[in-house]
């Protein structure tokens, strides 16, 4: 009869590692799940909706792509992205690998079913051997040893210290020296992460990081902690094959250097320390920014289903909130740290002021004081969504103010618009009148029919209170601007500035096309209706933080310019171009600060040799007029002054 | 003999040069352009007395007809070097001018009124500045954008003075005065037209200035409100609309005006500007800044090298008359006492 007995690998020191991933198993469960509850309504829906669907595929070549290969702050700058890329896809293949090992090893034991190996794995006291009959599995192993099988068990920790359990003879299975080298290759490879790590902190500007981020005390300890794993288990294999042969390239290269009389006593407690640095990773994980590793793979998914921020904060705000893994690349492009000092405001900080639920007050301070640019969304490579956590924020839906705008409840279109253009200057264009009077002389030059809002009636168009967080109020305005259109009977809105441009698209859903000024003239150039001479102006163009980074539009104005001027290139320039420093998102900065911005743009766009300074927003063409030798104009203006008349 | 270089041949430089002169100094007087007294020609009628400005241009013309004072127009000096007890000026092309003493005179600029585009210079007919409003009074043609009679005036105070957002911090001192003297001059041209003055602050700081204030309100009915005007916009009729707010009625305000005249503030001159950064003396705002406001108002921290009237601070045609003499006196001393100890040596 043949007996059956198991065999389990076991040693006092995977006691702490097998508690603290189970520690942060429940966590981490605890967590997502309690997330997924404040999911809204709308959430719900989405979760409800589309939880399966073919975005599952993009979800998870995105999570490969950023979760594993870091492909976006690769194209960053390559040394930081290889440093990001060592420490994930490298600790993750060597899981795999890992795994596989062990695996095969296992299968291989299992087949062999060898009673003289498993007899020794038993005196060495690192496998635990049991039968289920009462027959100790010892006296069977040695009273019938033709008659038993031998079933090797794979717990996790098997394979993360599988060097320890399965060293003397190791089983020669297929492949178990590749397996062995591969693992000292990816070892390896995790330290090149590890040293550029340490290198980052002294030259970050070798990275292409001016800035690092200011890190809270139990991150550093978490990062130590992440540290000294990979060390200590490079130690404790070198050791452990030192004394027994067994291990890769690497690992026995430094080996040969011990000398095994003196190394065998530590080997215990290398292996210890080795499982006792994952367990305080582990542990502290859930509430470290490490907890981004997981969680950017759930709002990759999250995201790639079609959810989004709302105006309070939700579940998905906190899968946000914990995907941050404050890498501080944020930090750099912000104008409140690159061009003024004092302001600790970035995506990073608030981000973490948030999660670590820091006082209301700390936190409000934060929020506001932001010009909500949008440099840091771009730079973000788990592409957060920044401006609507700040915007959260900043709500202010609990002031009321019903009735402010009871004025505005009789107001109807005064004019029958039907079948022409309406043009909305906005706000800031009130203060520009150069730029309204441009698009006049723009819209007559084409035969094009149009309506001048703001000669009759215009209301804000609600964006900058959207911004500061006064949604309820924002939305009674939207509102009223929605049905002055309506009733109009325009087929099409041109505004020329950018801010009302992004709210009447994104916002307002208007049944009719909505056009920035500069994509408008762009179609007429190129259909013919307007005919524009090459002016000999050498200008620069300013990308506006609403139209650009905002709305995606860089290559109309471009066109545009191209037609009426020489454009000079500029340092700084699309997605990377600096803000004004007088974006309405920020009303507390102050002067000083705001000039010190706006100074660094026009450093950037002058350093060419530009003469005319280009944009396209009546905002910054106000806030560079107000301090520069050179001429500001508006891209209308510059078309208004080079058009051909025809009869 | 000394000689003493004075650069920018307005009422400052000219009365320094005057007073040296007379003394028996010889003095090399710089312009860089056609004539003297560019800033003060643009000028119709000089508060507090009315008197007329040509009246002035003339006297001062008169004192440069002097032998010790040698004249250079259309000279700009770009270049001073300080050697042995000796200035090397170089101007434009090239020539060098020696001198034992340099009086910088180089005077202000008005305020680029298109760099508030909300108030619509440049855009608008309508909208001119003080400048172009003292033109039209010295003219006696005082038209709206259509060359007709006005029937509605209004004047801005502190364009481009006291705005932080221009980074023009400071007050320029005879704005307040000047609309009062311009609003005046209107009223007794164009009696039926309505004249206001948007202000800040009115500040009648000088002799007989409060007088012509009260004068203008209770005389010649001319509307002061408190308040910017935040924007103008033309009308269908060629006209301004500007909106405004009334602070001491705490309302918001529209009102259609043929001319909306903007009083500019003033400003160093590219002169004084690049003057000052050369030889290190520039003070906030690009304004060359004296030795000490009190003792040494004349004097720079570099010495042989001195300051005279607007290239100082915003001044108005007394004060530079008075600066230019006393830096006349503060020259000929620290010659006197350089005289002498070379004399001991």
């Amino acid at each position: 009869m043949i007996q059956k007995i198991t065999l389990t690998p076991f040693n006092s020191f995977v006691i702490p590692f097998m508690a603290g991933v189970l520690f942060l198993l429940v966590v981490c469960i605890w967590k997502y799940i309690r997330w997924i509850r404040l999911f809204n309504e709308e959430q719900r829906a989405v979760l409800r909706k589309n939880w399966i669907s073919w975005n599952i595929f993009p979800a998870i070549w995105e999570m490969l792509r950023e979760g594993l290969l870091h492909i976006r702050i690769f194209k960053r700058n390559v040394v930081l992205g290889i440093m990001h890329q060592a420490y994930a896809l490298g600790w993750f293949l060597l899981i795999v690998a890992g795994a596989m090992e062990s695996m095969s090893a296992v299968r291989h034991l299992n087949s062999d079913n060898s009673p003289e190996f498993a007899s020794e794995l038993i005196s060495q006291g690192n496998w635990i051997a049991y039968s289920k009959t009462d027959t100790p599995a010892t006296d069977i192993l040695q009273n019938n040893p033709e008659n038993v099988k031998i079933h090797y068990k794979r717990p996790l920790h098997l394979a993360i210290f599988y060097r320890y359990f399965l060293h003397s003879n190791s089983p020669q299975f297929k492949n178990a020296k590749f397996y062995a080298n591969l693992m000292d290759a990816l070892l390896l490879y995790v330290f090149l992460g590890l040293t550029l790590a340490v290198i980052k902190i002294f030259r970050s500007r070798l990275m292409g990081m001016r800035n690092t981020t200011r890190h809270t005390i139990i991150d550093r300890f978490s990062k130590m902690s992440l540290w000294c794993i990979f060390p200590l288990r490079f130690l404790a294999e070198s050791v452990t094959a030192s004394l027994y042969g067994n291990g890769g390239f690497w690992t026995l290269s430094l080996a040969k250097l011990f000398d095994p009389v003196i190394v065998e006593g530590m080997e215990m407690s290398l292996w210890l320390f080795y499982s006792i640095m994952l367990t305080i990773f582990f542990v502290t994980m859930p509430f470290t920014r490490y907890m981004h590793i997981f969680t950017e793979l759930f709002l990759i998914y999250f995201r790639k289903i079609g959810m989004t921020e709302c105006n309070a904060k939700s579940g998905y705000s906190m899968f946000e909130l914990n995907a941050c893994s404050r890498c501080g690349i944020c930090i750099d492009g912000c104008p409140l740290n690159r061009d003024v000092n004092g302001h600790k405001v970035q995506a990073v900080y608030l981000i973490r002021s948030i999660r670590m639920k820091e006082r209301a007050s700390v936190i409000r301070t934060m929020s506001t004081d932001c010009l909500m640019c949008g440099q840091c969304s771009i730079a973000c490579p788990v592409q957060i969504d920044i401006a609507s956590l700040r915007k959260i924020q900043r709500n202010k839906g609990a002031i009321d103010t019903r009735g402010n705008y009871s004025y505005l409840h009789g107001m109807r279109s005064p004019f029958n618009a039907m079948g022409r253009v309406a043009y909305f200057g906005g706000c800031m264009s009130h203060l520009t009148p150069g730029i309204t009077t441009a698009m006049e002389q723009i819209f007559n030059a084409a035969g094009i029919k149009y309506w001048h809002m703001d000669h009759h009636a215009t209301i804000c168009c609600g964006r900058p209170l959207e911004q500061q967080g006064f949604f309820n109020q924002a939305a009674e305005l939207r509102e009223k601007n929605k049905r002055l259109l309506e009733e109009s009977g325009a087929e099409m809105l041109v505004t020329s500035c950018p801010i009302c441009y992004q709210s009447f698209t994104k916002e307002y859903k208007l049944d009719i096309p909505v056009m920035h000024h500069t994509v408008f003239i762009d179609k007429l150039i190129s259909e013919g209706r307007l005919t524009v001479r090459h002016g000999q102006a050498k200008t620069a163009y300013h990308d506006p933080c609403e139209l650009g980074r905002g709305m995606g539009i860089y290559n109309e104005p471009r066109r545009v310019l191209e037609a009426v001027s020489n454009p000079q290139t500029v340092k700084l320039e699309r997605e990377n171009s600096i803000c004004c420093g007088f974006n309405l998102g920020n009303t507390v900065l102050g002067i000083n600060d705001q000039t010190k911005i706006r100074n660094a743009a026009i450093e950037n766009l002058t350093e060419s040799g530009a003469e005319t300074i280009a944009t396209a927003c009546p905002m910054c063409k106000k806030a560079f007029l107000h301090n520069t030798k050179q001429p500001v104009r508006d891209i209308a203006e510059l078309v208004a002054e080079n058009i051909i008349l025809e009869n | 003999m000394s000689t003493v270089a004075i650069i920018g041949a307005g009422v400052a430089g000219i009365e320094a040069a005057h007073v040296l002169a007379s003394n028996g100094i010889k003095v090399k007087l710089f312009e860089k352009g056609a004539s003297a007294l560019k800033n003060i020609q643009d000028k119709a009628f000089l508060f507090p007395n009315f008197q007329s400005a040509q009246e002035i241009v003339t006297e001062l013309s008169a004192k440069l007809l002097s032998d010790n004072i040698e004249t250079f127009y259309e000279t700009e000096i770009i270049n001073l070097g300080n050697s042995q007890n000796s200035w090397v000026l170089t101007d434009k092309s090239g020539h060098e001018y020696v001198a034992q003493a340099v009086l910088v005179s180089t005077g202000y600029k008005v305020f680029d009124a298109s760099r508030k585009e909300e108030l619509g210079y440049g855009i608008y007919k309508g909208v001119i500045t003080s400048l172009d409003m003292e033109n039209m009074i010295r003219y006696d043609k005082i038209v709206n954008a259509v060359n007709s009679q006005p029937r509605n005036i209004v004047f801005l105070q502190c364009v481009g003075s006291r705005d932080e957002k221009v980074g023009n911090h400071y007050c320029s001192k005879l704005c307040c005065v000047t609309a009062v003297k311009q609003a005046i001059e209107v009223k007794k041209r164009l009696p039926q037209c309505q004249v206001s003055v948007f202000y800040m602050d009115l500040r009648m700081w000088g002799q007989g200035f409060e007088e012509m204030y009260r004068q203008a309100q209770e005389q010649y009915k001319i509307n002061f409100v408190r308040g910017r005007i935040s924007e103008s916009a033309s009308t269908f009729d060629g006209r301004l609309q500007i909106k405004s707010e009334d602070t001491l009625l705490g309302l918001p305000l529209k009102m259609t005006a043929d001319l909306l005249v903007l009083m500019v503030g003033m400003e160093p001159s590219t002169g004084t500007t690049d003057l000052g950064k050369k030889c290190n003396i520039c003070g906030e705002y690009g304004f060359i800044e004296s030795l000490n406001p009190h003792i040494a108002d004349n004097k720079t921290a570099i010495e042989g090298l001195y300051v005279a009237g607007t290239a100082k601070r915003p001044m108005t045609v007394q004060d530079c008359i008075n600066d230019g003499r006393s830096a006349a006196v503060t020259i000929q001393d620290s010659l006197r006492t350089k005289n002498q100890s070379s004399n001991a040596d």
